[in-house]
């Protein structure tokens, strides 16, 4: 059996498996519940200054696609709307219980020293493993300057973390903000302001979808909408790649990444493990259908790893960093060609008419015997996948990557204008 | 001193409660829910050059009207299928589609016998059509031609339809009171339950343009060589009158019946005054046969055998007409062709049969010493309906093995005169009429228009 411990940024957790600061993590009961079901650690909804933050009814937009339901989420919820002291009794009961489990607390207060000063010992306290700060909010709290308001500045999160790091014992992981043009810029930023770690990728600004009858956007409050944070199955690529930019940066070398951002399953898991993080953050899939997908995800990542003979996290993490190359170290002398499975296809024509329309005109429509025949043509097939992807399926149509001579990259590419010349 | 009674067959009215015949004769398949038909829709992989359109003889756009289910567009829905077969309500409740666009989805071959339920899909878009929507299309300006149609049923209705549209003024006759023809009259009540045939009727005529006259017979008090004279077109729909005998002695015993007339009868009265046997055999293989035996059953007969001459594989019934004959506690006996309608003092006992095989050179034979005898009150003679020519012997209208000749644009030989649906060669299905007077209707109005 793999050995699925974790130690992030010397927090140790019996998993990976963390749950996101959100909805899941908010209360003493939900964490308890958690716990209970298998989950390494969490993440402590958000903890403010007192007063609470106030919160509105009808909080979340749902995107649906072909019958699958929360494909996207996004949510206009505002951070913990419980007094501070509630939630610190609480989290001191939890860790109490669970020695075991890792339990950090995501903060954020206004960007003032001493707001800073005064939670963190409060926090402390507690005996949590760490803080998290959300510096990744995308609506609300960073029209009030906090959140996300901080992260798209990289002077403010370098500020902010070296403030932690001066008046705390506990490690600090930042959440990054995704809605950023190069998330490099707040990342490096953590790093020279001490961070421990980093976490990412906090929600996507988003407009879910327009409710057509009342012509505001969803999720409605009221009869008026506003932009929310999108998150789950759906926003994982954009998650992937920003993860992956970071931990293949020589400047971020060495610096421990949570994955967050649409995990839902042990595949899922071992992607974002392979792009560089060490442990996961999920909330999306929780929400979906509660705590006990962690039981699978746990599961499925163990046998996983005893199949490909990986024995820890440590093994899986940063395996695909090495592959993850700019665009122009890739070699242009590769080629693939898609191949039809004669007998798996039940000829339902849509690889013809997706090349046909959209794509090179390589998969000829015939008639064998009066049947529908659909033929690759090898000559004009560039390899695009397309064909393969909208093939209902699996396993139909194959890619089938060629013999290839020599190497070629853009840089040397005589069409390349500014190529190096050897 | 007892006196005998007169022996007769066991046939009498009631057999079941009203409640239980109301029961009986509701709808055979009930209607998917909307959340059921968008499970359903989703399945679909929406195929391009799909194969289902292809074996759909009025070629609708399948895949198009089903992803039009799943976004949520009722109403482009059911106008897709409503463009190309105005009848889409009804073929979506009797078409065997198990033999055609069903047959041919590509889910077939990923799991046997689980294809995208297009008929379902079809009902639940066209029955919203009806519910909400009315009837979607407009006449274009009125052309002052006039074209008569002689038989109301779906070919009639259907080419009615399509030159109402083009603007032409359409009198469709029909023998029976009502139109619909074997919607009406021929197929199943349950399934065409709640009048359905009626309502897709009356849908069909908000057109306009278009009026129906009943009771009038071709050949009768109606004449093609009249209505040639006084229409610019004229349009012969009149089916399929003639019913095949058994050529045997005794068929006009009380209690044998042509099964046809048998369900004509049902379809007409209050079910609990349609008279039915205890004992009732029904003899051929095709869906009259079907509906017939699973009707009887539904009357409340004890025992129905349906009897046919010859293999399940040759039965023009499909596989799942007969499936729902035997679930219905239909007694399906095959390789059986009667040869004598027994009598007991001049009263039906039942039918004898012999029992046959196929020879070494493929043809059916029967032994006449091998056989076997089946009991019964009622026999329903269910052994193919033939052309009538009667109606239109005296005119110029060449026949063809049986059916009125016609070219590719439903022209007879005689000018000026079309025809379609079961009294032209082809197949015998409620879509494929439909297609016929859809086509027909165009050709007659290409031939209007192009007439000064």
């Amino acid at each position: 059996m793999a050995d699925l411990t974790t130690v992030f940024a010397g927090i140790r957790s019996p998993n990976p498996f963390w749950l996101a600061s959100a909805p899941p993590t908010d209360k003493e009961y939900n964490v308890r519940r958690a716990f209970e079901a298998g989950w390494g650690g969490v993440v402590w909804k958000t903890l403010g200054e007192d007063p609470p933050v106030v919160n509105v009814s009808s909080r979340y937009g749902s995107l649906d696609f072909n019958g699958a339901r929360m494909i996207g989420l996004n949510n206009i919820e505002l951070i913990s709307d419980r007094p501070l002291a509630t939630n610190i009794a609480e989290i001191k009961a939890v860790k109490r219980d669970y020695p075991d489990r890792a339990v950090i607390v995501s903060l954020m207060v206004p960007c003032e020293e001493d707001k800073w000063k005064a939670i963190l010992p409060i926090v402390e306290e507690t005996g949590a493993d760490g803080i998290e700060l959300n510096f990744g909010c995308p609506h609300g709290m960073s029209e009030r300057n906090m959140g996300a308001a901080v992260g798209q500045v990289p002077e403010y999160v370098e500020m902010v973390t070296r403030w932690c790091k001066q008046n705390t014992r506990m490690p600090v992981i930042v959440k990054l903000t995704p809605n950023i043009t190069n998330i490099l810029m707040p990342a490096r930023a953590a790093k020279r302001g001490g961070a421990d770690a980093v976490s990412l990728i906090n929600t996507i600004q988003s407009v879910i979808g327009v409710d057509l009858d009342q012509m505001a956007p969803m999720p409605v409050v009221g009869g008026k909408g506003t932009h929310g944070g999108y998150c789950g199955p759906a926003v994982k690529p954009i998650a992937l790649r920003m993860i992956g930019e970071i931990a293949r940066d020589p400047e971020m070398a060495g610096m421990p990444i949570s994955g967050i951002g649409g995990i839902g399953s042990w595949r899922d898991a071992a992607e974002f493990l392979a792009m560089g993080s060490t442990t996961l953050q999920v909330c999306t899939a929780a929400m979906h259908y509660g705590f006990r997908i962690v039981e699978d995800m746990a599961d499925g990542l163990s046998a996983w790893m005893d199949q490909k003979g990986y024995s820890s996290i440590d093994d899986v993490s940063g395996r695909a960093l090495k592959q993850f190359v700019p665009w122009n170290q890739l070699n242009m002398k590769f080629k693939t060609i898609a191949n039809i499975d004669q007998d798996a296809c039940v000829s339902c024509g849509l690889c013809h008419i997706a090349c046909e329309d959209t794509s090179h005109q390589a998969i000829a429509k015939t008639r064998v015997d009066g049947e529908r025949h659909y033929e690759v043509i090898d000559e004009e097939c560039v390899g695009c996948n397309l064909c393969a992807h909208v093939c209902p399926i699996d396993g139909c149509i194959t890619m089938e990557p060629q013999p290839v001579e020599g190497h070629l990259t853009w840089p040397e590419h005589p069409n390349n204008p500014h190529r190096i010349m050897a | 001193m007892d006196q005998q009674p007169m022996p007769s067959p066991d046939i009498a009215t009631g057999r079941l409660t009203e409640l239980e015949l109301n029961h009986n004769f509701s709808d055979a398949h009930p209607p998917l829910s909307h959340e059921q038909a968008l499970v359903e829709a989703e399945r679909c992989f929406y195929c391009y050059d799909a194969p289902c359109i292809e074996a759909c003889p009025t070629s609708i756009d399948i895949p198009r009207f089903i992803r039009a289910i799943a976004t949520d567009n009722m109403q482009g829905s059911a106008r897709t299928i409503l463009d190309s077969n105005i009848l889409g309500g009804s073929c979506a409740r009797v078409c065997p589609t198990e033999i055609l666009c069903e047959q041919k989805c590509v889910h077939n071959t990923l799991e046997e016998g689980r294809p995208v339920r297009i008929g379902q899909l079809q009902r639940h878009a066209t029955d919203w059509q009806m519910e909400h929507g009315g009837q979607p299309f407009r006449r274009q300006p009125e052309t002052g031609r006039r074209v008569a149609i002689v038989g109301a049923g779906p070919a009639g209705l259907a080419c009615a339809h399509r030159l109402a549209m083009y603007g032409h003024d359409v009198v469709l006759y029909d023998r029976h009171a009502k139109a619909g023809g074997l919607n009406e009259y021929g197929v199943a009540a349950y399934k065409l339950s709640d009048d359905f045939a009626q309502k897709e009727v009356d849908f069909l005529l908000a057109i306009g343009g278009i009026s129906v006259v009943g009771g009038r017979t071709l050949g009768v008090d109606l004449s093609v060589g009249d209505l040639k004279r006084d229409h610019d077109a004229v349009f012969l729909s009149i089916g399929l009158t003639g019913v095949r005998q058994l050529e045997l002695e005794g068929e006009a015993l009380d209690g044998v019946q042509d099964a046809v007339s048998f369900i004509e009868t049902l379809r007409s009265m209050p079910k609990t005054d349609v008279p039915v046997g205890r004992r009732v055999v029904v003899i051929g293989g095709g869906n009259t046969a079907v509906d017939a035996a699973v009707q009887a059953r539904r009357l409340g007969a004890d025992e129905v055998t349906l009897v046919y001459r010859r293999g399940a594989e040759n039965m023009s019934a499909t596989a799942i007409e007969r499936e729902w004959a035997q679930t219905n506690g239909v007694t399906v006996r095959l390789w059986a062709s009667p040869v004598a309608i027994v009598q007991q003092e001049g009263a039906l006992a039942g039918v004898e049969f012999a029992r046959g095989s196929l020879n070494e050179s493929g043809k059916p034979v029967y032994n006449a010493e091998d056989r076997f005898f089946i009991p019964a009150d009622m026999v329903l003679k269910a052994v193919g309906q033939v052309f009538c020519h009667d109606p239109i012997s005296g005119e110029e209208i060449a026949i063809e093995n049986g059916r009125i000749m016609v070219d590719a644009d439903y022209r007879t030989s005689m000018k000026g005169v079309y025809a379609g649906g079961d009294c032209t060669p082809g197949e015998d299905l409620t879509v494929a009429a439909v297609r016929d007077g859809r086509d027909a209707a165009e050709a007659i109005n290409a031939a209007l228009s192009s007439v000064a």
